[in-house]
């Protein structure tokens, strides 16, 4: 089965403070999607040390999602591109995707 | 402590805050998206902390270390294990934060700038003592501008429109009056025992009656000022 985001470390992180839960849940999704512009503008251009940079940024974002194994992915697709190494590409656009779709559903 | 935050992910910003608005004491004043900004701002201002991102645009975080004059206490906070070890390597680094940061370990490092930055300010304030100017005293004696340790000072004596100024080492007449001087002196150390005469109540080597011994010069206290010498003295 694929892993799919939760909110467990949101939770954990906001400890039942709705105020900072609200203004984290939004900031992240303001964030997420210029995030994901930038890694598929360097990807795009092949710029490697750009799009390694751009993956590196959404790490977090993939483990406060609960990415677990996600986040494993993206370290190694990140060491990978520096190296020239862009297989891990289709893998790493189903995280994001997943983590888009599961941003949509979050208030 | 004031602390800043550098780090260009805005959630990273705002969970390092959220932290540290449950910490008593630590107070965020600025928070910059890149080193550059912080830079600028350092120059004119100090801070106590920073939480400071490795990875980002054009300047990282380790270049920053290495550029600010006299860095405090930093806790780096990055998604990245491999800087780990060259972190240590500076002595203002008291932390290495991996995101998604853990709060236990968040309050240890932050509890680690805390202690050094108190005995950073205890060292501190030992050097401010020795080398404390409120400490200091020129007086005019013949057109030349002479410096005197006041705590050196034991005892000032009226000499009509003139003061003696009683040191360890030395004695100086300065054409000035008990008023004036008694103004200069700090209070907790000094007192005013009699028209004539201003002691150092460190310096007392014992009371009689109504006279205080100061080295080998006994000083008369006047009645009035009796009483509040008492209240000076740490009396068993």
């Amino acid at each position: 089965m694929t892993e799919q985001p939760n909110r467990s470390y949101i939770d954990a992180l906001c400890r039942g403070d709705k105020v900072f839960e609200e203004k984290l849940i939004k900031v992240i999704k303001l964030e997420f999607p210029n995030e994901v512009k930038v890694y598929h503008e360097a990807f795009n251009e092949k710029k490697q040390t750009k799009t390694a940079e751009a993956v590196h940024k959404l790490k977090h974002k993939i483990s406060i999602l609960g990415l677990e194994n996600g986040y494993q992915t993206a370290v190694k697709y990140e060491d990978e591109i520096r190296e020239g190494n862009y297989d891990l590409h289709k893998e790493f656009e189903a995280i994001l995707n997943s983590m888009s779709t599961y941003l949509k559903t979050l208030e | 402590m004031k602390c800043i935050i550098i780090d260009d992910e805005a959630t990273a910003r705002l969970i390092i805050e959220n932290y540290c608005s449950d910490i008593k004491g630590l107070q965020i004043i600025e928070q910059f998206s890149n080193a550059i900004d912080a830079m600028k701002y350092l120059n004119q201002h100090t801070v106590d902390l920073i939480f400071l991102d490795i990875h980002m645009p054009n300047f990282n975080g380790m270049d920053f270390i290495q550029t600010i004059k006299n860095p405090p206490n930093v806790i780096l906070t990055t998604s990245d294990p491999n800087f780990a070890i060259e972190a240590f390597e500076y002595e203002c680094i008291v932390g290495y934060l991996i995101k998604p940061i853990d709060l236990n370990k968040f309050n240890k490092a932050v509890q680690k700038a805390v202690t050094q930055f108190k005995s950073k300010k205890v060292e501190n304030q030992k050097a401010d003592v020795s080398l404390n100017e409120d400490d200091i005293l020129y007086v005019n004696i013949d057109r030349r501008l002479i410096k005197i340790d006041m705590p050196s000072i034991y005892l000032v004596e009226a000499k009509g429109d003139y003061i003696m100024i009683k040191t360890e080492t030395k004695n100086y007449i300065v054409h000035s009056t008990l008023k004036k001087i008694e103004e200069k002196l700090p209070d907790h150390t000094f007192l005013k025992v009699h028209r004539s005469y201003i002691i150092n109540v460190q310096k007392i080597i014992d009371i009689e009656d109504n006279c205080v011994l100061i080295k080998k010069d006994i000083v008369p206290v006047s009645r009035s000022n009796r009483p509040i010498l008492m209240k000076r003295l740490n009396l068993l």
